[in-house]
């Protein structure tokens, strides 16, 4: 029996299970970036003018600003030159019936276990699969439809309510936001797009896949999500992407949207191809994603599980402008072999007895580094603001890291803010109890990581906290010798 | 069931136990005292096969089988189980989920079918009663916020549902108020058969009024140094361990209790 370092190492060894290539023809822009890039992608599109120009400042903009160096990732100078921004699958340029969709990509989404058709679909998930930089097929839109509900691309949507995009677009990101945010506002091609009105009760759970396939593409999308007054809607993101030796930059924004007692659930499964055990390939997950509460007694969580990418940089936020609005922040990030995550939330607390709560759980394994970095930001008018910080970091062996780097900025006497974090190691003693008590090392790993995310878990829906759990096991998975 | 031979076990390299000897049959219980820091706890985890114990002299047989070459988890679907003196905490793992994947794993290991989730509810609920526990502590996380002596009626709840052949109780009965002593010593003994064996770590006589031994050895300093009938351990409660120093059994005394 070795020693339990050598046995994490070998219990760590993970395979990606969707790193599959479908072979399909694609409709691919030659690698580079300049206006013709933007001004093509929008032509493909058939944009309204205002898109284009939307567009073309966020480029320019763009062009004025260089890479964040602040994040606690590492890697090579990304060459943008270098990666083509716009890959569909042939004759595929907008949704439509199942019947016209290739069978080939039907059969890609079947494989990675979201069938399209929707009688073999899990009841009550609705889901807009994006491939490359296309929706493929929105499932479910016509039944959404009977109760107003707007579920489409977001392609499809500008062409179908191009005031709603005109209006919400860019409202809580700004075109020029960040380095990436501008970069996703110039050249982004697709994504989701949802309306809830006022009073309504999403029936369905709503769902995007995203997988990226092309060789040296990037990946752009755009979710605008938008919940009238008094609605609610539960929202969840997958993806995925084939093993490939060189980084794929993955680079989306998400807008989201509550107006009065509104509430929004977003729920991230994040499985992007890691890279191998070396750091060679691997997605670069460099995401925007932020909500605001317009109104009263809105609500925001947002809950992610992120396994997957070679460099993840991503900090839902929520701007709690609204009195009495509420923000969370669930969050699982698990890092092995090379990975590098540096994630975690802002909570800008804007109007009276606003309240956030973050809880993150950090767990890195071989030479994973895990970077938790939350921002809670209390303005002046933000009386009686009420914020809950918990860290937990879960080491496996002794080659990773974890680092918590939270900041805090109040501007009114009156808020509570609190912080507390952890460190831990799994420690020899669980192990042998559970082994002890007839358990696999393996299982007994997963079980106890399992235990540690136990709190964020119970924040997805149900299908998809079973989902989170295997994917866990998949990530920790390897032959115990 | 059982067969210690001249067992010589090291912790970072620290000699802790010292030729070992002791033979346990399928029906009996045997109780182990001694004075703090004589290796009860040692012996039981080497039995477990903890890490870090490195044995290095002599053998174990476990049903004929040598017991040192399987794995922690082999031994424990083997029937081995062991009733720790600190049982840990596991944060946000529930009572009930340890169980079942306990239970299946052992089944599994034995070619029975997994029980499913209803099968198992109706057994834990059965279990239960066993050892007067409260359902709502089947939902809480393993040991998390238990007291000392929930954690030791959730030992013997583990042990219930587990049904091992060989059963070794580290102290179970430290920090038991009286009543909770009585409901262990209940759950044990409803365990008590002929195929089983059951060995229990003590330090008080106490538990022994309740979980009557067939065979009680004394270990000092990493050795067996006396056996007896239940009868030893009365004398123990009167004489202290400085009685046994001046009345060891014949110095090499193997095939204790054989
Ligand atoms: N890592 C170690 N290095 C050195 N000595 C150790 C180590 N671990 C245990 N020991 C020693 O081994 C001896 C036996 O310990 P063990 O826990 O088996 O005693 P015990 O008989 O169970 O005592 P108690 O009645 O207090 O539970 C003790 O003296 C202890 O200090
Ligand atoms: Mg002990």
């Amino acid at each position: 029996m070795g020693s339990p370092a050598n046995d994490i190492d070998r219990l760590v060894k993970r395979e990606y299970k969707e790193g599959f290539v479908t072979e399909i023809d694609s409709d691919t822009l030659p690698p580079g970036l300049d206006e013709g890039v933007v001004r093509a992608i929008s032509e493909k599109k058939r944009e309204p003018e205002f898109m284009l120009q939307w567009r073309l400042d966020a480029f320019r903009h763009w062009l004025t600003l260089t890479e964040p160096q602040w994040a606690h990732v590492h890697h090579e100078p990304i060459d943008y030159q270098a990666i083509s921004y716009y890959s569909a699958p042939k004759n595929e340029d907008g949704p439509k019936s199942l019947d016209e969709v290739d069978p080939k990509l039907l059969e890609t989404y079947e494989k990675l276990g979201i069938p399209l058709e929707e009688q073999k679909m899990l009841a009550g998930v609705a889901v807009d699969a994006v491939f490359d930089s296309v929706s493929v097929k929105t499932t479910f839109s016509e039944k959404l439809a009977e109760v107003g509900v707007i579920f489409c691309s977001i392609s499809e949507a500008l062409q179908e309510h191009p005031g709603l995009v005109k209006r919400y677009l860019g409202s809580v990101v700004p075109a020029g936001d960040n380095f990436y945010a501008a970069l996703n506002s110039a050249v982004f091609s697709d994504g989701s797009f949802v309306y809830i009105p006022k009073g309504v009760r999403c029936p369905m759970e709503l769902s995007t896949y995203f997988r990226i396939n092309a060789m040296n593409t990037g990946q752009f999308e755009r979710t605008l999500i938008i919940a009238d007054e008094g609605s609610y809607v539960s929202y969840l993101e997958g993806c995925t992407a084939p093993m490939r030796d060189e980084n794929q930059l993955h680079a989306a924004v998400v807008e989201l949207i509550a107006m009065e007692g509104a509430q929004i659930k977003y729920s991230t499964v994040q499985n992007w191809y890691p890279g191998d055990e070396h750091g060679r390939g691997g997605i670069y997950n460099f995401v925007t994603k932020r909500g605001a509460c317009r109104g009263r007694n809105a609500k925001i969580s947002w809950t992610q599980v992120e396994t997957g990418s070679a460099i993840t940089w991503k900090y839902p936020s929520v701007l709690l402008e609204g009195d009495d609005s509420v923000g969370e922040f669930y969050s699982v990030a698990l890092t092995n072999n090379r990975q590098q995550a540096d994630t975690g939330t802002k909570m800008v607390h804007i109007g009276k007895n606003t309240t956030s709560t973050i809880i993150s759980k950090g767990i890195s394994a071989g030479r994973g580094q895990n970077a938790y970095r939350g921002l809670v930001k209390v303005l002046n008018k933000a009386d009686n603001a009420r914020n809950y910080s918990q860290c937990d970091s879960l080491l496996l062996g002794d080659r990773c890291g974890a680092h918590t780097f939270p900041y805090m900025e109040v501007k009114n006497p009156t808020a509570q803010v609190e912080h507390e974090a952890t460190t831990s190691k799994i420690s020899d003693d669980q192990l042998f109890y559970c082994r002890q008590r007839g358990l696999s090392e393996e299982d007994a790993v997963s079980m106890i990581v399992n235990g540690f995310c136990k709190q964020v878990f119970k924040e997805l829906p149900m299908e998809f906290a079973v989902e989170a759990q295997k994917l866990l096991d998949v990530s920790l998975e390897g032959a115990v010798g | 069931m059982l067969s210690i031979r001249n067992l010589h076990a090291s912790v970072e390299g620290n000699p802790i136990l010292k030729g070992i000897d002791l033979e346990v049959r399928a029906g009996e219980v045997h109780a182990i005292m001694g004075p703090n820091g004589s290796g009860k706890s040692t012996l039981a985890n080497v039995l477990a096969g903890r890490d870090g114990y490195d044995v290095t002299e002599g053998q174990v047989l476990y049903r004929d089988k040598n017991l040192l070459e399987f794995s922690v988890e082999e031994r424990a679907c083997e029937g081995i189980f062991l009733a720790f003196q600190y049982p840990v905490e596991i944060p946000g793992v529930s009572n009930l989920y340890l169980l079942k994947t306990a239970l299946n794993s052992v089944r599994k290991h034995q070619g029975m079918e997994e029980l499913s989730a209803v099968e198992f509810l109706k057994l834990i609920k059965q279990k239960i009663k066993l050892v007067e526990m409260k359902e709502e502590f089947l939902h809480r996380s393993v040991n998390e916020g238990f007291s000392g002596g929930e954690k030791k009626r959730n030992e013997i709840l583990q042990l219930a549902v587990l049904e091992p052949s060989l059963a070794i109780l580290d102290e179970t009965d430290s920090g038991l108020d009286i009543d909770a002593l009585k409901v262990v010593a209940h759950g044990v003994n409803s365990l008590r058969n002929e195929q089983r064996a059951i060995i229990v770590v003590t330090h008080y006589q106490r538990l022994l009024d309740y979980i009557i031994p067939d065979k009680v050895h004394v270990l000092a300093n990493g050795r067996v140094v006396k056996s007896g009938d239940r009868t030893l351990a009365l004398e123990l409660e009167k004489h202290g361990y400085a009685w046994v120093a001046q009345n060891p059994d014949a110095a090499a005394a193997p095939a204790v209790g054989s």
